[in-house]
């Protein structure tokens, strides 16, 4: 499927998925949320995963992300196997090297988006200054907000000021415009689109949200548990000209 | 929810058990007590004298209202227990010769009655023979009215008249030292030169007949055969003792439930509301099927009440099984022959009213307002909660901040109300635990006071009546003694205005070196060569100041009445007395140089010589030792001081825990998204339980200052409210008591914050990221 992509050098390969299946037992149901995913995530790219809700992307960005575990399979991150990792590597693996955007921004509500910024910058390793960070994504005259006074979109871009500021080697983002309007959700994407062509971030999208995968370099398109289909965009869109 | 309501129902448990083991003690010694008086003829009035014909019982039963009468011969005497070398002192009392006491019966717990025939047959108390080990059958040295004897113990027994068995003047109980005896009246009337004649007597009077008429009359009747005085039950010692301790459970009753009433309102409040709030998804729903806001309101004060009343039904529970313990140790204190537990059924309906009554005024507000939400508006989620930069970082503090220390102040800045109920309630929990534990201090202090400062003698001899000042060069002859000071010690009705108070004159000598007069400040005064100092309750009761003219009417001898002005104050924590320089006593007394006793200072080496020689002394009625007598206070106390110690950490661990524990549940469940956020942004267990438990630390560490404060104040109302002549408690609270409080919320706060920690530990990370705030 993705044998297209096989002149890529190994080592600028970050994710190495390879059969990777999730079941969940729901009560007396059991629900197969991946059915062995294979894929590659390759450095610097743009991915936007589509797929209706119920066909697993969120649960494979789950355990990229090391938020959840696998039932089977492996992901590969710069060649350790993240599904056999303890408690303690995974909170260092999200610690240091992912980035996140939720669908609900998950700011806390008690800190200013400075602080927000902080509450990562504190505890990474090469950080950038916090001001920094939200100037990428342009707020960087609301560096002393809270979340209650931002309104959802400005709320996104300090969640994605927070999610680069580690500088992570890549950048996970689940329905990033989800909870937004389709103005609001444009300029956040310009704002990740942004990092990963400035920084170089990897950074993965999930959306069920057709339009936005023109922005992306490689669109995976999920359904059931399986990738059903990997296409890559000759030209990519910018944000700016996405519409929906 | 499960722990939450645990946490809630185990704070009610302690109100209620509290609540329920104090009253029904008090309940059920008022009613032991009751029906061992009835039973065994507890008398109504009684009255001393140095001797009166038989006769005169006669013209006793004439003053009207009086019902029953007892005549007895009744003394105190020295005893020589083989093997126990300290001093021991008895008050033997007469039994009729034949047929049992009319009044004062016997409870004959083993043995029997004494052979009027016999002059070397008595029954014993029973505290005194477990004290001893004694049993029918053994034997033992008196010396009755100068003659050292052999004494046969024949049975072991309880009176309603002795059911505190305290010699008076002491401090406590002291059953190795003190002891009960009795006597045919025969031998008695023999040995003391009594044949036809009393020097005691005890009434019972009419249901319609005043008392004090009847004692008057019976004063009047007394007097011209050396009478010191009658007085009620009221007077009585051991009746004394034990309605103070009745006021003390009905105080304690009150005080300590409250508290716990008072905070588990807070809490169920706390946690309703917070349930309420998580439901307003479920109620706008059930209001938009059409459910009224009566039976939504129901809904939610069904379950406050299923709360409640695990509470109390544990509560009463607990209570029974405190109750009876506590019971237990009164028994050792007050000798019943039984103890009738009994627990009122309008006592368990009080408690289960007023703490339904709380918990419901605790929670209607929130329920109010869950009910009367319009569908609409519930089904909205709550609006953002709205936080600001706390004062702490206004005055510039802010860059000194960690960002999870930052969400810690934030977090309480933004809801002082409710950051300051839990201090409260936490600082609650601090004070239960020093008022319940300071007796411990407030003891010790009173002990420092009264034998360190005020009482520096080793040794108080007394003499079986006054006696010349020469009877101290005797004493002083003993080898081992190296000091001796006199003293006259007189009985005294004391008048200013309508009041009256019955007690006794102290006469020293001034500038004594072993018995000091303090003043407020615990300082040394001189005692002026006229008038008369006054403990300072006193003065209180009989509402005279320094500086007001006294009327002391002496009630032995000559029975002068004279006016003198009282000069000074004295702080006294146990009884209450007048002193006067040892002269100006005898002036008043009419009586030259006579003395009641002596003070001693003696070489510990040779006390037990000392002892030897004074129980052969014919003149020496009773020797105290100091030593003695406060080892024994802290032995008798130490069991209650243990229980209540007991009771009251288990007590404070509840309410901090279930302080504690809901406010963690709660931020727990309000923040849980939060915290899952940060679990995602790779921070780990330890560091989001700091910022959740973080919180707890700082309101329970500024809770424990307040609970000082509290508990200090709690002491000083205890004290206040539990003063009376007998003895008044200082408030005293020492370190080792608020780092003990302190201690115990401390643990008390860690056990439930590892608990919530565990289940942070669970976090579910990717639904936190699924839910909407």
């Amino acid at each position: 499927m993705n044998g297209h992509m096989t002149e890529v050098q190994a080592e600028d390969i970050v994710f190495n998925v390879k059969g990777l299946t999730k079941v969940y037992q729901m009560g007396e149901v059991k629900v197969h949320a991946l059915r062995g995913v294979d894929m590659e995530i390759y450095s610097r790219e743009l991915i936007v995963m589509l797929g209706p809700s119920g066909s697993g992307k969120s649960t494979l960005l789950n355990i990229i992300g090391g938020l959840d575990t696998a039932t089977s399979g492996q992901v590969i991150y710069r060649g350790k196997d993240i599904t056999k990792a303890t408690e303690q590597e995974l909170t260092e693996y999200r610690r240091f090297h992912v980035g996140f955007v939720f669908q609900f921004y998950n700011l806390i509500p008690s800190l200013t988006a400075r602080e927000n910024v902080a509450v990562v910058t504190d505890i990474a390793k090469r950080p950038m200054k916090p001001e920094d960070a939200l100037a990428i994504v342009g707020l960087g005259e609301r560096l002393d907000h809270f979340p209650s006074q931002l309104s959802g979109g400005e709320q996104q871009r300090v969640a994605i000021a927070r999610a680069i500021s580690k500088n992570p080697e890549v950048l996970l983002c689940d329905e990033p415009t989800g909870a937004l309007d389709s103005a609001t959700g444009i300029v956040v994407l310009e704002a990740l689109e942004r990092v990963n062509r400035e920084l170089g971030t990897t950074t993965v999208v999930i959306t069920h949200n057709v339009d936005i995968a023109g922005m992306a370099d490689r669109v995976v398109h999920l359904s059931n548990g399986l990738i059903s289909e990997i296409t890559r965009n000759i030209v990519k869109k910018p944000p700016g000209q996405l519409r929906w | 929810m499960r722990g939450q309501v645990f946490a809630i129902a185990l704070v009610i448990v302690s109100g209620v058990s509290t609540y329920v083991m104090l009253i029904s003690v008090m309940d059920s010694l008022n009613l032991t007590r009751d029906k061992f008086y009835k039973d065994y003829g507890f008398a109504e009035v009684f009255a001393s004298l140095k001797r009166a014909p038989e006769i005169l019982k006669n013209r006793i039963d004439e003053i009207p209202g009086v019902d029953q009468i007892e005549t007895r011969v009744a003394a105190n005497v020295k005893l020589d227990i083989k093997g126990f070398p300290e001093p021991v002192t008895a008050r033997l009392v007469s039994v009729p010769d034949v047929g049992s006491p009319l009044l004062n019966r016997l409870y004959i717990r083993r043995g029997r009655m004494v052979d009027p025939w016999k002059d070397n047959e008595v029954v014993v108390s029973e505290a005194f023979a477990e004290a001893h080990r004694f049993k029918p059958g053994d034997s033992f040295g008196a010396v009755i009215n100068s003659k050292w004897k052999t004494l046969v113990i024949v049975g072991i027994a309880l009176s309603p008249e002795f059911v505190l068995q305290a010699r008076p003047g002491a401090i406590s109980p002291d059953y190795k030292r003190y002891a009960i005896l009795w006597m045919g009246r025969n031998a008695m009337g023999t040995a003391y030169d009594m044949k036809g004649a009393f020097n005691d007597v005890a009434l019972t009077i009419s249901d319609d007949a005043r008392l004090n008429d009847v004692l008057i009359q019976l004063d009047s009747l007394i007097d011209h055969y050396g009478g010191l005085g009658s007085y009620g039950r009221k007077d009585q010692i051991s009746h004394r003792f034990l309605s103070e301790e009745f006021k003390q459970l009905q105080r304690s009753a009150e005080i300590f439930p409250s508290i716990f009433i008072a905070v588990a309102a807070f809490l169920l409040n706390v946690v309703i509301s917070r349930t309420i709030s998580l439901q307003r998804e479920q109620i706008a729903t059930l209001k938009a099927f059409g459910y009224s806001n009566r039976v939504i309101g129901i809904h939610y004060i069904k379950m406050v009440l299923l709360i409640v009343l695990i509470g109390i039904a544990g509560g009463i529970a607990v209570g029974v099984w405190l109750g009876k313990g506590l019971g237990k140790i009164y028994m050792e204190f007050y000798r019943f022959p039984y103890l009738i537990y009994d627990l009122r059924p309008s006592v368990v309906t009080t408690a289960a009213f007023i703490t339904i009554g709380a918990a419901l005024a605790g929670t209607i507000h929130s329920v109010w307002k869950a009910s009367m939400l319009p569908p609409a508006e519930a089904m909205q989620p709550e609006t953002p909660a709205r936080y600001r930069k706390t004062i702490i970082e206004r005055i510039g503090l802010g860059p000194l901040l960690s960002q999870p220390t930052r969400i810690i102040i934030r977090n309480i800045g933004r809801r002082p109300i409710k950051s300051l109920l839990t201090i409260t309630g936490i600082s609650l929990s601090c004070a239960i635990m020093i008022a319940g534990t300071f007796s411990r201090d407030a003891v010790d202090f009173m002990i420092n006071v009264q034998f360190r400062l005020s009482q520096k003698e080793d040794m108080t001899v007394t003499f079986v009546e006054p006696t010349s000042k020469k009877a101290v060069y005797e004493l002083k002859g003993l080898a081992g003694v190296e000091h001796a000071e006199v003293f006259r010690s007189v009985p005294a009705r004391l008048r200013f205005g309508h009041r009256s108070y019955r007690t006794s004159i102290h006469g020293i000598e001034p500038d004594s070196n072993l018995h000091f007069l303090l003043d407020m400040n615990l300082k040394p005064i001189h005692l002026p060569p006229d008038g008369i100092v006054l403990t300072d309750y006193l003065s209180t009761i009989l509402g005279i100041r320094p500086g007001d003219m006294l009327t002391v009417e002496v009630l032995e001898g000559k029975r002068p009445i004279r006016q003198m002005p009282v000069i000074g104050l004295i702080k006294q924590y146990i009884g209450l007395q007048g002193y006067m320089d040892l002269s100006a006593l005898n002036r008043l007394l009419r009586e030259g140089n006579a003395i009641s006793g002596a003070y001693l200072s003696v070489d510990s080496l040779y006390q037990h010589e000392i002892y030897r020689r004074l129980i052969d002394m014919p003149r020496v009625v009773g020797t105290v030792v100091r030593k003695d007598e406060i080892r024994n206070f802290y032995e008798t106390q130490a069991e209650a001081l243990l229980f209540f110690t007991f009771v009251a950490t288990i007590l404070a661990g509840t309410i901090a825990f279930g302080v504690v524990y809901n406010s963690a549940r709660i931020a727990l469940a309000e923040r849980s998204r939060e915290l899952a956020s940060l679990r995602v942004l790779g921070y780990t267990r330890a560091e989001i339980s700091y910022i959740l438990l973080g919180e707890l630390g700082l309101l329970t560490l500024a809770a424990i200052p307040l609970g000082f404060i509290l508990g200090r104040a709690l002491c000083t109302y205890i004290a206040i409210a539990l003063s009376s002549d007998l003895f008044r408690i200082p408030a005293s609270v020492e370190p080792a008591t608020y780092s003990l409080a302190a201690t115990v919320v401390v643990v008390s706060a860690c056990v439930s914050g590892l608990i919530v920690r565990h289940r942070l530990d669970r976090l579910d990370l990717v639904a936190a990221l699924k839910t909407r705030e």
